[in-house]
């Protein structure tokens, strides 16, 4: 099975949907079979598209060569399995509201809770799991990964180390605390932030609920990173020398300007509450200002907030990784991921070495892969979360 | 004066008020810093006099708000003042006075014209390709077509701009060596040697705006699809591609117009990212080195820059769809 050149690749798809829609008209007319008759140029073209890619990706993945490719098969194929084998225990393990819920559940959701898990796994068992410590440095610099004596790595060190002699695959565990870590516990303090001011503006209103409005109106009117940029040079500028300040203001810049977003929701959620009978009732007992937030308003926003905490984490996530990537983030000796992408980001140009060289190419990519893959779990669980709630049938 | 003209000129208004709101805020932010302008451009060992003659020279000893106004009238006017580096150049060569200094507007100026040509090319590949994906998608809703269309637009909006970017770099200059991976442009290209080098980072930042812009695409088409007038089409027998294409289209433009605008918007802080990892001579690098070496009149208006051009493409987005919207364009 030979794979195919663009040229060839582009002619089979055209000739298949021919084929298939003038083909099909004459077949499904004559058997009387509707679906070949009423198939549509377009929808001809589509299943032509789909079979002759289909036929190129098995070419490739049983061919010579294309380790990369085959990575990508297997892990997509390994998460897809991961995802079903989960989704089926939880429904058939657990409490009875458990299973009813893991049964509306699609299979990308099931993957991403299992995924979120895995990192808070990772997260907190970063001490146990790790082989050796965070800013340990070893003698061996630059060792290549797959741990073969004979190819440039060693035994000790499975994904090898880096320019200072730093053990790689420890700084990727570490990675997971630090960085999802970090991330957080900005999106919570961007949360304590962001409802307590938005809920004090839809309960109090007036003149507290224009200025709070007004305020964050333009603070929103900066695009989120390069007022971050801006502040973050400011915050480097007073304590340039001491690295765990920056990451400090790190953390309260992002939580600031992250909070706006929380603070429109939370008061039009909580604009909405304030008009019920149930708040106006508890509003003439003569209820304390602590009373109606805490026990009238917050349980009855708490739905539309979780999927917000689920987005925000992810923006956040998102900013901190970008900004650490530009060297202005987390500081070292902190193993973070946005920073390694950008120390082990040469290492992309190895890949065409043989043995080596593939494994070599991907410890960026590891990194890189390592947010993008929270991010995406993340967001298949929002995903699916607001889907129900907005009660969308088909 | 009509209804549109009011509305309108009340939305411009208020952008022109957000403008400089933002220029207060980025001023006084900058203004905050320990020490001043004068003692780091000179560093920790300057002389007294030294600096005295420097807060002279860039007129440091006036007022905080004669300050501001004299920024503000000379970054209306493009002059941003001179940056730090150029200044801290020019006196290590031994030439003192202000004028051999290197201006702002004239390091931002190219840089923004080479992002203007980075933004163009995305914008020119992935409009088309999100509307024809997002209608497409809409036509064919829960197909295959469409599952595939959803997990692998998710994915991608998901995904962080470098992560994208290393992969495309991998896949399409590393191992199919087809577009070169460094987009360092210089002004003696043509176009065609321009629009090769500048190809990967357009594709990195239209995988990322392409999936929001198809799903916001999909999801107006959709919406209209449950009105009224839409089942009259179908139920006289025209074809579906004819019902999206002729009547659900028109009426959804309003919605997709808005988040070409926001999409553009993005683009503009989204390319900070991607133009570090293709080595892109844009604003954004210049921005990140800019805030690496503390290079404070730069920042200042390169942020200054970066916020213009989104509160204006927010602006634009918003008159767009009111100029889009019959029932306001023509009152009763």
């Amino acid at each position: 099975m030979p794979s195919l050149s663009v040229t060839y690749w582009s002619a089979l798809v055209v000739a298949g949907a021919l084929a298939l829609f003038f083909g099909g008209r004459q077949i499904g007319a004559a058997r009387g079979v509707a679906r070949l008759r009423d198939l549509s140029a377009t929808g001809a073209f589509g299943y032509s598209l789909l079979v002759v890619t289909l036929y190129q990706a098995l070419a490739l993945y049983f061919g010579p060569g294309a380790t990369f490719f085959k990575w990508a098969v297997h892990g997509v194929v390994g998460f897809g399995i991961a995802g079903y084998l989960f989704q089926q225990l939880g429904r058939h393990v657990g409490t009875s509201a458990t299973r009813k819920l893991f049964r509306s559940m699609p299979v990308t959701a099931a993957l991403g809770i299992l995924l979120i898990i895995a990192y808070a796994f990772v997260a907190i068992f970063a001490d146990v799991i790790a082989p050796y410590g965070q800013a340990e440095i070893f003698k061996d610099a630059n060792l290549l990964p797959g741990g073969d004596p004979g190819m440039g790595g060693s035994p000790d060190h499975l994904l090898g180390t880096d320019q200072i002699g730093r053990d790689i695959l420890s700084r990727l565990i570490y990675g997971a605390q630090n960085t999802v870590g970090i991330a957080f516990v900005t999106t919570l303090l961007a949360f304590f932030i962001g409802i307590s001011l938005g809920f004090l503006a839809a309960t109090i209103g007036g003149v507290l609920d224009q200025v709070l409005s007004r305020i964050v109106d333009m603070l929103m009117s900066i695009p989120q990173l390069i007022f971050a940029l801006l502040l973050m040079t400011i915050a480097t500028a007073w304590f340039g020398s001491e690295k765990g300040m920056v990451t400090l203001f790190m953390i309260l810049i992002i939580a600031v300007l992250d909070s706006t977003r929380v603070f429109r929701l939370s008061r039009a959620v909580g604009m909405n509450i304030v008009v019920m009978d149930f708040f106006e009732a508890a509003k003439l007992r003569g209820e304390k200002l602590s009373y109606l937030i805490f026990s009238e308003i917050a349980p009855n926003a708490f739905a539309p907030l979780l999927a917000e905490f689920g987005l925000r984490f992810c923006f956040v996530f998102l900013t901190i990784a970008s900004l650490s990537f530009l060297g202005i983030g987390i500081q070292p000796p902190l193993a973070d991921w946005g920073t390694m992408v950008r120390d082990l980001s040469q290492f992309i140009a190895y890949a065409p070495f043989p043995v080596v060289g593939p494994l070599t190419a991907s410890l960026p990519l590891m990194a890189a892969g390592a947010i993008a893959l929270l991010t995406v779990a993340v967001n298949f669980v929002v995903d699916w979360m607001l889907h129900r709630a907005s009660g969308l049938k088909e | 004066m009509n209804n549109v003209a009011l509305i309108i000129s009340k939305r411009l208004g208020l952008g022109v008020l957000t403008m400089f709101m933002v220029s207060i805020i980025i001023f006084l932010a900058v203004n905050m810093l320990p020490g001043d302008f004068a003692q780091a451009l000179l560093g920790q060992s300057a002389t007294p006099e030294a600096v005295e003659a420097i807060r002279r020279d860039l007129g440091l000893s006036k007022p905080i708000h004669t300050r501001y106004f004299d920024w503000l009238v000379g970054a209306l006017q493009f002059d941003f003042g001179t940056s730090f580096a150029k200044a801290n150049f020019s006196s290590y060569a031994g030439t003192s006075s202000t004028a051999n200094f290197g201006t702002v507007a004239d390091q931002i100026a190219p840089r923004f014209a080479n992002t203007l040509f980075l933004a163009a090319v995305t914008a020119c590949i992935a409009v088309p390709l999100s509307l024809l994906i997002g209608v497409l998608a809409a036509l064919y809703r829960y197909s295959i077509f469409d599952r595939i269309a959803n997990v692998s637009t998710l994915t991608s909006i998901s995904s962080p701009e470098f992560f994208v970017a290393y992969v495309l770099i991998l896949v399409l200059a590393v191992l199919n060596p087809v577009f070169p991976s460094l987009s360092n442009i210089h002004d003696g290209m043509d176009f065609a040697q321009k629009l090769q080098k500048t190809m990967l980072p357009a594709l990195t930042l239209t995988l990322v705006v392409t999936a929001h812009m198809m799903r916001m695409t999909r999801a107006a088409i959709i919406n209209l699809l449950a009105s009224p007038y839409i089942e009259m089409a179908r139920l006289k027998g025209l074809s579906p591609f004819r019902i999206i294409l002729f009547h659900a289209l028109p009426n959804a433009l309003a919605p997709i117009i808005n988040v070409i605008a926001l999409n553009l918007a993005y683009l503009i802080t989204g390319v900070v990212v991607v133009e570090v990892v293709f080595v892109y001579p844009g604003v954004g690098q210049l921005f990140v080195d800019s805030v690496k070496i503390r290079d404070i009149p730069v920042v200042q208006a390169c942020c200054l820059v970066f916020a213009a051009a989104y509160i204006s493409l927010n602006l634009l987005a918003d008159v767009m769809s009111i100029l889009s919207n019959p029932r306001l364009r023509l009152p009763k």
